[in-house]
């Protein structure tokens, strides 16, 4: 690894003033494993490194039945995998932190580093995406809000301008009624990084499904919804079988997947599908019980 | 150069060291501590080789910069005995046989730690999903996972 210098400064402000004076040679610390990882492999070689660990409030996870769920950007994916209200509200976030690497990782590793690194394969960013995740956005001139939806602009990308850091991420509150999850085709059942990742929620009405989003991990160059697919599920009651077959084509036709070492475009395709008809069937369950 | 200040709780001993920036807390435990116990196997947070216990929490030390951990509670492998008799878990991957050539051994033993700290009676299946970040070449893991199991039931019973 590169020498470089180190800051450990103690507001966002203060943060934010180092990365804007040191745009493009500075990168923000927060669990490393991405950093360090491209550190090592010299496709990052920062000249300034700005920790985030020092920063108060930036750490935990708050939750109001009125205004709904805070996570800060530094709270750790094992905090997200085992926190209570998250397994049983925000299923899918638990499920999608509880996929990253190993727990050795998940201690480390921060959800505002996962969607930092802005990967199309995230496995916390369909969740986010299913959830109707607001992403708090902090710099030395305020504080700004994005939808999850506008975040990511390409592989590695995001509408974040020089200065600005991820400060925390907003969920509105879901009602006991609603129901999500998130699966991750792998070969390891650890370790493995996403084929293809897709997560659905869910809100029931009557016993009509409302506000279906159902979000798509690594076939796309950057997590998608799945729109024409959720259109189709709120569109028609009850959801049989045959409707969930609909929105799978629906998902598989939505995304854009790529052939690699790993797997082909045509299974990715197909996975998707499988995934979507598997999501959604879940999140309904989940929703009734 | 620009060494940082950095002091270190390693198995209870306090050490107070001036530190570059780009040392890993698994250089600095092998190289500068001399606590050569922790081993670098891949140095990518793959092998779980590295794995040490930091506020009670298993972490792979070759992803993490000793800056990041000043000020921090750090237990490695040396640090597991207390007057010279083995931890339980030691003496499990003995009276088990669950090694071989010994390198992934105090990574498998401190994730193991940490974990059951967390979960003293978990099921073979939920141990073997624990420790799916520590790979080992030569045993197969059977008797890694008999000698966890044992050293689970013999610190439930202690
Ligand atoms: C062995 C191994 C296995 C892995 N397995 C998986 C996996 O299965 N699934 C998966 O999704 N990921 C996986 N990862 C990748 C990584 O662990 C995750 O993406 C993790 O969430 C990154 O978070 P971090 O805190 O470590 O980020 P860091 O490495 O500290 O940062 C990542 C990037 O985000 C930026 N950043 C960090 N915080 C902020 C912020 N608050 N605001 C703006 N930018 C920020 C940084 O500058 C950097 O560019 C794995 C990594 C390793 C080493
Ligand atoms: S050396 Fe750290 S995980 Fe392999
Ligand atoms: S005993 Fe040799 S790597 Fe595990």
């Amino acid at each position: 690894m590169r020498n470089f210098e180190f800051f450990e400064p103690t507001t966002v402000e203060e943060a934010s003033s180092l990365l804007a004076q040191y745009n493009g040679k500075a990168r923000l610390l927060a669990g490393g494993t991405d950093l360090i990882i491209g550190m090592k492999a010299r496709t990052e070689m920062p000249e300034y490194v700005i920790s985030l660990e020092n920063i108060p409030g930036l750490d935990g996870i708050t939750y109001d039945e009125g205004s709904g769920l805070r996570v800060g950007a530094m709270t750790k994916m094992r905090a997200l995998e085992t926190d209570a209200i998250i397994r049983d509200r925000y299923t899918a976030l638990a499920e999608g932190a509880a996929e990253v690497g190993s727990i050795q990782i998940r201690h480390l590793a921060t959800l505002g580093g996962n969607i930092g690194h802005a990967s199309p394969a995230a496995d916390a960013a369909a969740a986010l995406l299913v959830l109707d995740a607001q992403v708090q956005i902090g710099s030395a001139d305020g504080q700004r809000t994005v939808p999850i939806d506008a975040l990511f602009t390409g592989p590695g990308t995001t509408v974040l301008e020089p200065g600005e850091i991820i400060t925390a991420f907003e969920f509105p509150p879901r009602p006991a009624n609603s129901g999500s999850q998130y699966l991750k085709q792998k070969i390891r059942e650890v370790m493995d990084l996403a084929f293809v990742g897709v997560a659905s929620a869910v809100t029931l009405n009557d016993g009509a499904v409302e506000n279906t989003r159902i979000g798509l991990a690594a076939v796309a160059p950057t997590p998608i919804r799945a729109t024409e697919a959720e259109g189709i599920i709120n569109r028609y009651h009850p959801v049989t079988k045959e409707i969930l077959e609909q929105a799978a084509e629906a998902a598989s036709a939505q995304s854009r997947p790529i052939s690699d070492l790993r797997c082909s475009a045509e299974y990715r395709r197909q996975i998707v599908g499988v995934l979507t008809r598997r999501t959604v069937q879940t999140a309904i369950n989940r929703a009734q019980s | 150069m620009n060494k940082h200040p950095v002091s270190l709780t390693v198995n209870g001993d306090q050490y107070d060291l001036l530190i570059e920036p780009r040392k890993t807390l698994l250089a600095t435990l092998r190289d500068t501590i001399g606590l050569t116990g922790s081993k670098e196997g891949c140095s990518t947070g793959d092998c779980g080789a590295c794995t040490v216990i930091i506020d009670g929490k298993a972490i792979t030390s070759c992803l993490m910069l000793a800056v990041s951990a000043n000020g921090k509670e750090i237990t490695t492998i040396e640090g597991l005995s207390s007057n010279g008799h083995l931890h339980p878990l030691q003496q499990g991957f003995i009276e088990k046989g669950g090694y071989q050539c010994g390198f992934c051994t105090p990574g498998f033993i401190m994730a193991s730690k940490a974990y059951l700290d967390e979960i003293p009676n978990p099921t073979e299946a939920e141990l073997r999903h624990a420790l799916g970040g520590n790979i080992c070449r030569c045993t197969g893991y059977t008797k890694i996972i008999e000698a966890v199991m044992s050293a689970a039931e013999a610190m439930r019973n202690a």
